[in-house]
């Protein structure tokens, strides 16, 4: 009787927390919904006059002009995206296989000290990063590397013209650095957290650890990679003042990735504060709106792309 | 024992910290961030010899002091350039926008070769490369008010300002005054659509001077005192008068001599006629409202016309020893004729 008793309290406390837990989870859930909704619609409200008065316009114009209030956002979109390509291209590859050799290769004395490394360069504030590449990192790759990648491959448009320091190159190259510790270290996780039963199987099976990697590790932690991946390219698409700082802050499209460019972001961080129309300042926040936008869609293309390339990858 | 006296040494402490803080007011500003270095000096000097009052300066850029200013969420705002007809009419209540600094704006530029007497610039040529109509350094036009330089057959990069900036505001209005094409093409902002097609942006003073020293064959333009603390390479400039110069204080007062008549819609300092006239110039103004009603906002707003009346006055030794140039006698007393308008 006693014991009945007991387990009965057991089971009635543990509903109570049952309950609280489910409360917790659906409340911090909703909190999360409220958040992205609340600030759609914010941003949709803020940019309303914008897009009264330049509807479609707005994403297909390459004019951005505050003295006559002319505004369009088409070599912003194009900024944004391209340079955290280049970012995701080049962290991704990074990131990964350096990633791979930390966990699989390196000995422990090395692995340690160098992911230690890798993730303080997730602690350096951006500003430093803009720094670092407007006063260090541009003029290396002004004076020695774009003049060799335009003597060797200046065939490819995106190679060609003049060369000016702040670029969009520059741009993603800084970016990359920026985002490397984040693919680097989930990577690492999602590395280590495949079963040591498969690693063994392939091993027993007579294949080098090579192949292991290649054939079996990497393949089996492809979802986990794509996710470190897609939240790195968030942070490029959203990263602000070190872009602003190496960009050049041009608002055009051009072929070359030599040539200045202009991000989303940049725009309102150099314009926002001065603006004082209520179209300009409207126009500034219609840029939020895309960046927001752009960020869904780069992100939705990412989950399309896990789905409909790498699944039928890993089935064959 | 001990605790006791731990807490009595930090109640002690604390009642150093605070008691200086309880007793001064601080008053709040906020907008052009071009002023900072200055009032940061003035204020803390006039703090020193006024105990009872603190100001607290933020420099969160011009439009954000009007906007701020206009919600009365702080005491008085700065901006580089005095408020339009459409941001006045924004305005809760009448104000008076009062002249407080001024600033020159100088040209900078990057060539490989060293130019005796640096490059000379007429202001048609000036407004042609930042058109992109004099697109090389061997242009003729170049090359014929620089005999014996060498200019490279190279693109001329066009450095500017990429944030809103009362710098650049005071720059495209120079280059609008000097050009019909420039005026009725890009006109006069804080941000402009820059048409060379060799145009490229840093942020702030520091991001245009990092462009043009790191790129050989660039121009731009920062602030006067930017040049000085860098050791920047100077262009000189052809004034209305004919006179060829670099920026420097006394240019840049001589510029502001000319016009006697300042008010804050006939405002602009650029292109003037003076004979050492340094053309591209401009001032900083401050606001307050015209009239305070409650017994507390009147005495709050004298102490905050007293601070800035002393800014614009006496404060103005502390400009010239940060690179600022102190405002003429005269534009001096325009200020305290406006600061006497505010009822308190």
């Amino acid at each position: 009787m006693q014991s009945e008793s007991h387990e009965q309290l057991h089971l009635r406390r543990s509903r109570i927390s049952d309950r609280w837990f489910m409360a917790g989870v659906y409340g911090a859930t909703g909190l999360f919904v409220a958040i992205v909704a609340g600030l759609f619609v914010e941003l949709y409200a803020g940019s309303s006059s914008s897009i009264r008065a330049f509807g479609f316009n707005f994403l297909t114009s390459s004019h951005w002009n505050p003295v006559t209030n002319q505004f369009g956002a088409l070599p912003m979109i194009y900024g944004t995206v391209v340079s955290s390509l280049i970012a995701i291209v080049l962290a991704g590859f990074v990131g990964v296989f350096g990633a791979a050799y930390l966990v699989e290769f390196a000995p422990r004395a090395v692995a340690r000290p160098l992911a230690f490394l890798i993730e303080l360069l997730a602690a350096v504030p951006s500003v430093i990063f803009g720094l670092w590449g407007l006063f260090i990192l541009a003029p290396v790759l002004r004076a020695n590397v774009e003049p060799f990648l335009q003597a060797k491959f200046g065939f490819l448009p995106i190679f060609q013209g003049f060369i000016f320091g702040s670029s969009l190159f520059t741009a993603g190259i800084v970016l990359a650095i920026m985002i490397v510790p984040t693919v680097s270290a989930i990577t690492r996780d999602v590395i280590a957290a495949v079963a040591r039963e498969h690693r063994e199987a392939s091993m027993a099976l007579g294949a080098t650890r090579w192949e292991t990697m290649a054939r079996v590790i990497l393949p089996g932690a492809t979802t986990g990679i794509f996710g470190a991946c897609v939240l790195a390219l968030g942070r490029a698409l959203g990263e602000t003042i070190a872009t602003t700082m190496v960009i050049g802050n041009k608002p055009a499209i051009a072929a070359s990735l030599f040539q200045p460019a202009y991000t989303l972001a940049s725009v309102i961080a150099n314009e926002f504060t001065e603006a004082t129309s209520d179209l300009y300042v409207s126009a500034l926040i219609e840029l939020g709106l895309l960046l927001f936008v752009v960020s869904l869609a780069v992100n939705g293309i990412a989950r399309v792309l896990t789905w409909t390339v790498l699944r039928p990858a890993k089935a064959r | 024992m001990k605790r006791v006296n731990v807490l009595g040494a930090a109640l002690s402490f604390a009642a150093l910290v605070v008691a200086p803080a309880l007793a001064a007011t601080q008053l709040t500003g906020a907008g052009s961030s071009f002023v900072n270095p200055f009032f940061s000096k003035a204020f803390y000097e006039y703090s020193a010899a006024h105990t009872d009052v603190t100001v607290n300066y933020q420099p969160i850029g011009s439009g954000g002091g009007i906007q701020q200013f206009t919600q009365r969420t702080v005491d008085f705002g700065a901006s580089d350039v005095p408020m339009n007809a459409d941001e006045i009419k924004r305005l809760p209540a009448s104000a008076v926008q009062v002249p407080i600094a001024l600033g020159g704006v100088a040209v900078t530029y990057n060539l490989p070769s060293f130019i005796k007497g640096g490059l000379k610039l007429t202001r048609e040529t000036l407004a042609d490369i930042y058109l992109g109509k004099i697109a090389k350094w061997n242009d003729p036009r170049l090359t014929k008010i620089n005999p014996g330089a060498e200019l490279p057959d190279a693109p001329i990069i066009v450095v500017h300002r990429s944030d809103g900036s009362g710098t650049t505001y005071i720059f495209t209005d120079f280059l609008s005054h000097v050009s019909g094409e420039w005026k009725s093409k890009v006109g006069t902002g804080k941000s402009v659509e820059w048409p060379a097609p060799s145009a490229v942006g840093g942020k702030g003073n520091d991001g245009v001077a990092g462009a043009v020293r790191q790129t050989s064959g660039s121009i731009g333009y920062v602030e006067l005192a930017y040049v000085h603390e860098n050791k920047m390479t100077q262009a000189q400039l052809q004034n209305a008068a004919g006179r060829f110069g670099f920026c420097t204080g006394g240019g840049v007062a001589a510029a502001a001599a000319t016009k006697l008549n300042l008010t804050p819609t006939d405002f602009s300092i650029v292109d003037t006629k003076g004979e050492t006239a340094w053309p591209i110039a401009g001032y900083t103004w401050v606001f307050m409202y015209r009239e305070y009603q409650k017994p507390e906002e009147k005495s709050r707003a004298k102490m905050v016309r007293d601070v800035l009346e002393w800014t614009a006055t006496s404060g103005q030794r502390i400009a010239g020893t940060l690179d600022y140039v102190p405002l003429p006698e005269s534009v001096q007393e325009i200020a305290k004729k406006s600061f006497s308008e505010i009822k308190v």
